[in-house]
């Protein structure tokens, strides 16, 4: 299974993220999301949440993401995935910003505020940019809802664990393997399964029914020790190196 | 999907019609569904319901009869004899929703919300309140059909509204104190949208106002459409004819929506939304969205949003904890770029200057709210002849406001 962490930029600056970024790349990662602070997350639990707040009230902007991602992007094995509000993304302008995202080093784009119904001519835009449109789907997504979602996806399908918002759970929701294995049927998209993970034993039940863990709040959890102290610095990214490093070899594990 | 150009209000090509909005929730380009795929479900299945329900007599006549033995309508249509002699020129009228239970338009709302809950079989209810009139008016539906009820509340309205909070919880809600953000109704929606995502499956979210993703703007502009329907027919039992121009101020919009949809049609009528004008018009002083902002998403909609170049909600402030909302309603965005309804600003000092004239002249207290549509109409009467008729929607009493107008003006209670 591929191990793909989820970091928002900016948290506790841009500096920080760049080198975080090297850190998860170098500890096992393959794939990262890099979360676009927004003012209104309301997909996310109160980690993410604060994470964003963060990097917003440090004054984090759109631009200087881009620049840090195009200084970073070349310098790691990881693909780049951006997760972000589609609030964001009008405000800028629909086209500027995939370019923009596109000429960072973006490979594709996560957008949970806009779902299949609205995404077909935003995918077609991404398509244009030979970029990825992540589709997500839902605990509560009907099946038929599923198939029309599976018919735009690229890249690989998110999909979200339990119906909620972001953020660690002890337990993984029981009628997860049985959506897991009916997208499985429909699809020959990785399956990447996020919201709620954060330890092995979680990867190791989805072996076989899963391609790809998501890990955010477990990971960005560590970055509220650098609030106002960003000595400690160091010993934080070396925690969240060996953190990554243990998921990584969870995951990758051939069992 | 047509975008018409801006429009005079008074310009015979305006386009915006009531038929809005389309299956996908359009009103001419705004509205839709922007939220996480978690609630879509949910959304379809509300829009499904509602559809079943709008289309069932047997759903209006248990409506109808709560609205009259509950909630007390139809409340009366007032004429403010004593403010238009004062301002020498149009008749002022006022639709009187501070009459109805509970103090404010927001009930005719949640009844018709809780009734489409008991229909979809959905067991609790989540609601989220700025001023705390949607709040208490939801908790008052819940106490009435026996179902659990949890309001989200930011910690500054709270602090703002205590009395309403009180309310509530005597009514047998959870009030849930929001402390993320700005601590207002904004970051109340982001809280009820996250339970939301996690109930969904027995939880309806009484959404309070026309705000949201589709069909939410719909249904609620439906159940508030009640007083425009009234209004209409009282004016033109009491006057012969319809009104020179309709008043309503504007939060999320709520009680203007429903006041001005009926008189959408009626091309002659002018529709004037009065929006909150704060301190001033400095970033951050107001929360004038269809003055000042610019077209973008917030809460699952499209609509006009006050925000930063990065996309990033602006912090609004107005005097009126009801109209302190960076976002607005798709629908009022929609009349806006139509030209159908002229928005305008009216300040904190002016409100609250007038709810105590409106208090010493008319025996009436005002909400906060409600006393930014009645400046605007006492200095827009004076400007028009004694032949012309005002509306304005007096969306709400002014009982919860009494705290802050006290602090507010150096008096103790």
């Amino acid at each position: 299974m591929a191990f793909m962490p989820f970091i928002a930029a900016g948290d506790p600056d841009l500096a920080t993220t760049g080198r975080l970024l090297e850190e998860l790349s170098r500890s096992g990662a393959d794939l990262i999301e890099v979360g676009f602070p927004y003012s209104d997350p309301i997909a996310d639990g109160p980690v993410i949440q604060a994470s964003y707040t963060r990097a917003l009230n440090n004054r984090v902007k759109l631009k200087d993401i881009f620049t840090t991602i195009a200084g970073v992007s070349k310098k790691i094995s990881a693909p780049l995935v951006g997760m972000v509000s589609y609030a964001i993304i009008f405000r800028h302008g629909v086209d500027a910003f995939v370019k923009e995202a596109q000429h960072s080093g973006f490979a594709g784009l996560i957008v949970p505020d806009l779902p299949g119904d609205e995404a077909a001519g935003f995918a077609k835009l991404m398509a244009t940019q030979q970029m990825d449109l992540i589709q997500l789907i839902a605990p509560t997504t009907p099946p038929d809802r599923a198939a029309k979602i599976l018919k735009q996806a690229t890249g690989f399908v998110y999909c979200i664990a339990v119906a909620g918002t972001t953020g660690v759970r002890k337990e993984l929701a029981p009628h997860l393997a049985e959506m897991l294995k009916s997208l499985r049927s429909q699809t020959t998209l990785p399956l990447a399964v996020g919201f709620g993970i954060s330890a092995a034993d979680q990867i190791e039940h989805l072996r076989g029914l899963a391609d790809g863990v998501i890990v955010g709040s477990a990971i960005v959890k560590h970055l509220e020790a650098l609030t106002g102290d960003l000595s400690k610095t160091d010993a934080v990214l070396r925690q969240i190196g060996e953190f990554t490093q243990s998921l990584a070899k969870a995951a990758h594990r051939q069992s | 999907m047509s975008v018409a150009s801006p429009a005079s209000p008074s310009s015979s090509l305006i386009k915006a019609t009531s038929h809005v909005p389309d299956a996908e929730g359009r009103f001419g380009e705004f509205g839709r569904r922007f939220v996480p795929e978690t609630l879509m479900h949910a959304l379809e299945e509300l829009t499904v319901e509602y559809a079943k329900a709008k289309a069932d007599p047997a759903f209006h006549q248990q409506l109808d009869g709560l609205m009259r033995t509950f909630v007390g309508r139809p409340n009366p249509l007032y004429f403010a004899e004593r403010l238009t002699k004062e301002c020498g020129g149009a008749q002022i009228y006022f639709k009187r929703e501070d009459l109805n239970h509970t103090g404010a338009h927001k009930i005719n709302n949640t009844i018709g919300q809780t009734l489409l809950t008991l229909r979809m079989g959905k067991t609790r209810v989540i609601a989220e309140t700025g001023a705390g009139q949607h709040g208490v008016a939801t908790a008052t539906a819940c106490a009435r059909f026996g179902l659990p009820c949890v309001v989200y509340m930011g910690e500054e309205d709270i602090r703002r509204q205590k009395l309403n909070v009180f309310i509530m919880r005597t009514m047998g809600a959870e009030v849930r104190p929001v402390t993320s953000g700005s601590r207002t109704l904004r970051d109340a929606i982001n809280e009820a949208m996250r339970d939301w995502m996690a109930s969904v499956e027995d939880t309806h979210y009484i959404l309070g106002s026309v705000v949201g993703p589709h069909p939410f703007p719909m249904i609620v502009r439906d159940f508030q459409s009640v007083i425009g329907k009234e209004t209409r027919e009282q004016c033109l039992t009491t006057t012969g004819r319809l009104p020179t121009e309709v008043v309503a101020c504007v939060g999320g919009g709520s009680n203007s929506a429903g006041m001005f949809y009926p008189f959408v049609d009626d091309i002659a009528v002018e529709l004037t939304g009065v929006e909150a004008g704060g301190r001033g018009p400095k970033p951050g002083d107001h929360a004038s969205t269809l003055t000042h902002g610019n077209k973008g998403i917030l809460h699952g909609t499209y609509s006009y949003v006050l925000q930063d170049e990065d996309g990033q909600t602006a912090d609004v402030h107005s005097i009126s904890a009801g109209l302190d909302y960076p976002g607005v309603g798709p629908e009022h965005a929609y009349w806006k770029d139509t030209g159908r309804v002229r928005y305008v600003s009216i300040g904190d000092q002016q409100a609250l200057e007038t709810v105590r004239h409106v208090a010493r002249t008319e025996g009436i207290l005002p909400a906060l709210e409600s006393s930014h549509a009645i400046a605007y109409a006492l200095d827009r009467a004076k400007q028009r002849p004694a032949s012309d008729i005002i509306v304005v929607c007096l969306s709400g009493r002014g009982d919860k406001d009494v705290n802050e107008v006290a602090r507010l003006t150096g008096q103790e209670l």
